[in-house]
């Protein structure tokens, strides 16, 4: 078994931290699985958007709701925060001091916090105009979709702030690194089902 | 009174008729008395074990030893206690159905519709949430990390808080017959019945929270339970050499991992029809009820491999011993389990041939169900096979196990019918179904946990179950399941829809009498079952078998004294093979002591798993009443106790070398002392755990 | 064999790149509906065939899933997901639509 051998999805440390990473195999295998169980509640909310996209009964639809530049600034956000996150996963496997470290995380944390509130704001948006997911099948679904992205954004900007105490506190032991691990697949999983929603909901709705 | 000043704020929509002895008070019928009847029996049984613990002082070990453990076998044998009791409530249900059913052909009976419809919503719930997953999920955890040479499972405080959220799930079940009322939509929940416009009381909330805690304490299991299996593997344990058990628990866990959210997904989505209004799947502003029945048999029909899979497993290791031959055909069986697992994810609709999608999309899913008979198909020939020619002993494992390879063929040759959907259209929600799904059920997944439990109960407790009582309950079991369940088949074909209170027409008569038979020999099969625990206790000291090797066992978990140390084994073994511990057996002395014993690390206990377990559940009540602070206060408690802990440090305990060594020396001068048994005498009291060997 | 500091800068250029192509990706998808210049089904196969690909991108550039032989069982995992994935949601479409229909 080699150092450099890689044993679970994200960043491996074997090469800086070896007795981390003989941990980390199945402690981020396993966040790993739990990820992918996640992405079918995801793959099946996105289903049962699809089913009630007609069901809109006479009330608004994709087209008047959806604000396409304000979609797109929040992909950037986290698209962003995706790659500050990937310093933060660097400056912990190779010993940066403590301070850059925690300044990445600090500048995904409020990059996340940004998106979030791009993201309040479309809502309270959609609800004075009448979207609000009492109206119809289709808002319901919406509703059901896209905010539990946003709860997922949420938890993981607390994670990032436990993280950031543990940090402090603890140093970089073992299962320090491990979290920071698996709170990055978590990060940049998010992100991808954000590309999705963006894509098959946004986008999709706002093609003319 | 109760809706006055603070009050409904406090207690949510709780009033005093909620409480069934109010209402057995105020309309004193049988159906209400026995409502309040079960009310009462469930506080009695409370208060019992509650001032017997008390009584035997006996607080600070169960907390300490069993309720915070982290240890997989603890977990495991809880898991199996919470079966048990469950399997109870549930029986008693399914008597109370058949005798209501039996009485009530032309007549009112003495349970009232309603009633009626709350038992057999609890009865199948808790027989497939609380009775079967508890059992399988409980086993598993028992015996796979034993069988895979491991310390533990990969996430010990994972597994403590799955068992805690599925045992607060039982206990919501349990509250439900105390408080308020349960579900009357069945166990599969369908609205738009379930919608708030037609059950506005607290049963569908009572139902979708007890199942969605449950649900996700399985999808933690399954997490825990694969990632094991992948990475927790002793050295020479190649994934072509796992026990048949390991396999299908694998196989188990992923389906646990991509099924279970689609459940998840579905309760999910009602309660939000329910709580805010949201329109999913209600008639109005574009809900889709048709939706919900998708989602649900997404998850329905994986959970029905979810359940039999791991019995498979169960019968491949009880043939292979109890024949004293190799496994027949090891890869053609794995191959099956593996096809099975895959194909439960194309098949779902045949829940719902009679829907209304087209005859092609129809038949598409027909086909599918019925190649899902051919890998199931090979299993059964490899196990008649393993038997052939073998010195086959008939204990009682081995006795479920031949009955299963019977009574479940017969199942499947019903299910092939119902997988044609013409002929699906025609007993759709009859009987003929529920004969069906109990043929399937009750040997594919009860026999085959009690195969698994007298088979390794000597394991986990040191001594053997009692013959005898066993082949009672053993023989009740086979003949009440004929009686009970060949009538309905009979009636099913005749047309009277499943899930009704009363009939009208006297011809149904005898196949009802003859069916509530059957009912009661099943539960005279379920004491006998108790009856067997008792009386082996009281003789354990003649039955034991410390030595921990009763049945010539072949797998690595009989390689280590009954019950085994907390850590599994003093040294990780090395496996060279299929059978490791038979062949070690027969080629050198699989007891002789390592040269040195290291210090090992397990996790300690923590008190996070119960915590968690308790406060969701009471998050989950106050959801049920509308008491908004006991949810809030819950979902902030459920969030401080995680973050709490992962603050914790030194989460581990350590055995010196020295304790390890005492433990193994005195496990082998038992060896060394005990008289090795042949296999002719295996089930009387000369077993003492050490296998007679001829090679 | 790479020391750690090769590493480093090897990761950090993993980031990078993702992080750019992930833009172009996106930017296109969304110049694509902006300025609509194709049929809109023209255009929905290509908001999500570009989705697809970025998708794929952050496996590779984020989450460094690799076809390097001692990674597989992340691969696996991945593929089987996606199998399932698309069975239950293509299933799930086509019943319903084919229910929708028929109830027109
Ligand atoms: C052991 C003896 C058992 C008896 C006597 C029994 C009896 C019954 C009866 C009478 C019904 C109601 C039929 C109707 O709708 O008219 C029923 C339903 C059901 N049973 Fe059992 N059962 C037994 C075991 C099991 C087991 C082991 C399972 C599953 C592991 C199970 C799962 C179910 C389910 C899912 C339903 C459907 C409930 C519904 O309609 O929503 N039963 N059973
Ligand atoms: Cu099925």
């Amino acid at each position: 078994m080699s150092a450099n051998e890689i044993k679970h999805a994200g960043l491996n440390l074997g090469d800086t931290d070896e007795l981390t990473h003989g941990q980390a195999g199945s402690a981020v295998f396993g966040f790993w699985v739990f990820l992918m169980s996640d992405a079918v509640i995801f793959a099946l909310l996105f289903a049962t958007y699809g089913v009630m996209l007609p069901a809109t009964v006479g009330g608004p639809t994709p087209a008047s709701e959806y604000k396409i530049l304000s979609a797109f600034l929040e992909t950037l956000t986290l698209l962003t925060s995706s790659f500050t996150f990937g310093m933060v996963s660097v400056a912990m496997k190779h010993g940066a001091s403590r301070r850059q470290l925690l300044s990445w995380m600090g500048v995904t944390l409020v990059l996340g916090a940004a998106f979030l509130g791009m993201e309040l704001h479309d809502f309270t948006t959609m609800f004075g105009d009448g979207a609000y997911p009492t109206r119809s099948g289709y808002l319901s679904s919406f509703f059901a979709l896209v905010p539990l992205h946003g709860l997922h954004v949420f938890f993981g900007s607390v994670w990032i702030i436990v993280m950031m105490v543990q940090v402090m506190t603890f140093g970089l032991d073992a299962r320090v690194k491990i979290n920071i691990l698996r709170l990055s697949l978590f990060w940049h999983f998010l992100d991808i089902v954000w590309i999705a929603i963006f894509s098959v909901v946004y986008l999709q709705g706002l093609i003319r | 009174m109760m809706t006055q000043g603070i009050w409904p704020a406090v207690l949510g929509r709780f009033d005093w008729h909620a409480l069934p002895f109010v209402r057995a008070w105020e309309n004193p019928t049988a159906s209400e008395i026995i409502g309040a009847g079960a009310a009462l029996l469930v506080i009695i049984g409370a208060v019992v074990v509650v001032v017997l613990i008390t009584r035997l002082g006996k607080w600070r070990y169960l907390w300490s030893e069993w309720l915070t453990s982290l240890d997989h076998k603890k977990i495991g044998i809880m898991y199996i206690v919470l079966a048990f009791v469950m399997l109870s409530r549930a029986l008693i249900e399914a008597v109370l159905i058949r005798m209501q059913q039996a009485a009530a052909i032309d007549n009112a009976g003495f349970i009232a519709p309603d009633h009626f419809a709350q038992l057999f919503s609890t009865h199948g719930s808790i027989m497939i949430f609380f009775m079967a997953m508890p059992f399988l999920v409980g086993l598993i955890n028992y015996v796979m990390p034993l069988q895979i040479g491991s310390r533990d499972v990969a996430f010990p405080l994972l597994n403590s808080i799955s068992l805690w959220l599925t045992g607060g799930a039982a206990g919501l079940m349990m509250v439900s017959l105390v408080i308020g009322e349960f579900s009357t939509g069945g166990w599969s929940g369908y609205p738009p019945y379930t919608e708030l416009a037609f059950s506005p009381g607290v049963g569908p909330d009572y139902w979708i929270w007890a199942v969605t805690l449950g649900s996700i304490g399985s999808t933690l299991t399954g997490i825990n339970f694969a990632v094991t299996v992948y990475k927790m593997r002793c050295p020479g344990m190649y994934l072509m050499r796992m026990p048949l058990f390991v396999w299908t628990s694998l196989c188990t866990s992923i389906l646990m991992i991509f099924a279970m959210p689609a459940l998840t997904v579905a309760t999910a989505l009602l309660a939000l029809d329910r709580y805010l209004g949201f329109h999913f799947f209600t008639n109005d502003l574009g809900g889709n009820m048709m939706n919900y029945a998708n989602l649900f048999w997404l998850f329905g029909h994986p959970e029905v491999y979810i359940l039999i899979l791991p019995a498979f497993g169960v019968y491949s290791e009880v043939v292979s011993t109890f024949s004293t031959k190799q496994l027949y055909g090891y890869t053609s069986l794995v191959l099956a389990t593996m096809a099975i697992a895959l194909l439960s994810f194309t098949v779902w609709v045949h829940h719902f041939f009679t829907m209304g999608q087209n005859a092609d999309i129809n038949a598409v899913f027909g086909i599918a169900t019925m190649t899902i008979g051919v890998p199931t198909g090979v299993k059964i020939y490899d196990w008649i096979w393993t038997m052939f020619r073998g010195q086959v002993r008939f204990t009682v494992p081995m006795l479920y196990s031949l009955a299963f390879m019977m009574t479940f063929v017969l199942g499947g040759f019903t299910g092939i019918l119902l997988a044609f959907p013409p002929l699906d259209y025609l007993v759709h929600n009859t009987l003929f179904l529920v004969a069906h799904f109990h043929n399937m059920l009750i040997p594919g997944l009860l026999y085959g946990m009690l195969a698994g439990y007298h088979y390794w109960f000597p394991k986990a407790f040191g001594f053997r179950l009692n013959e005898k009582w066993g082949r009672i309950s053993f023989a009740c079991w086979v003949v009440g399941f004929y009686i009970a369940f060949m009538p309905l088949y009979v009636l099913g074909a005749a047309g009277v829809a499943r899930r009704t209170q009363g009939m009208f027409d006297p011809i149904f008569r005898p196949w009802f009498y003859l069916a509530g038979v059957g009912a009661l020999i099943l539960v005279a099969a379920l004491g006998a079952l108790f009856v067997q625990l008792w009386v082996s206790i009281r003789e354990r000291d003649a039955n034991g078998v410390f030595a921990g090797d009763p049945w010539d066992g072949r797998g690595l978990e009989w390689s280590t004294s009954a019950p085994p140390p907390e850590y599994n084994y003093a040294c990780i073994p090395r496996v060279h093979g299929r059978d490791p511990f038979f062949d070690a057996k027969r080629r050198d002395d699989p007891y002789a002591p390592p040269a040195s014993y290291d210090a090992i690390e397990l996790p300690k206990s923590s008190m996070t798993g119960p915590m968690i377990g308790v406060v969701g559940a009471a998050t989950a009540f106050g959801l049920v009443w509308h008491m908004w602070w006991l949810t809030i206060i819950g979902v902030l408690a459920i969030i401080a106790t995680v973050i709490a802990r992962s603050f914790a440090r030194h989460v581990h305990q350590i055995f010196p070398p020295d304790e390890v060594k005492r433990t193994e020396r005195r496990w082998l001068r038992a060896v060394a002392e005990a008289t090795p048994t042949s296999r002719e005498v295996e089930m009387t009291s000369v077993n003492q755990g050490v296998a007679e060997v001829s090679s | 064999m790479s020391g750690p500091n090769d590493s480093k800068r090897d990761e950090i250029r993993s980031y990078a790149i993702g992080y750019c192509v992930a833009l172009a990706l996106t930017g296109a998808a969304f110049a694509a509906v902006h300025w609509p210049s194709f049929a809109s089904t023209t255009t929905l196969a290509i908001v999500l065939g570009l989705a697809v690909v970025q998708t794929v991108v952050h496996f590779r550039f984020f989450l460094h899933i690799s076809l390097r032989k001692s990674a597989r069982d992340d691969l696996q995992l991945i593929l089987f997901s996606m199998l399932i994935v698309i069975l239950m949601v293509s299933g799930t479409l086509v019943i319903l639509f084919n229910l929708r229909a028929r109830m027109m």
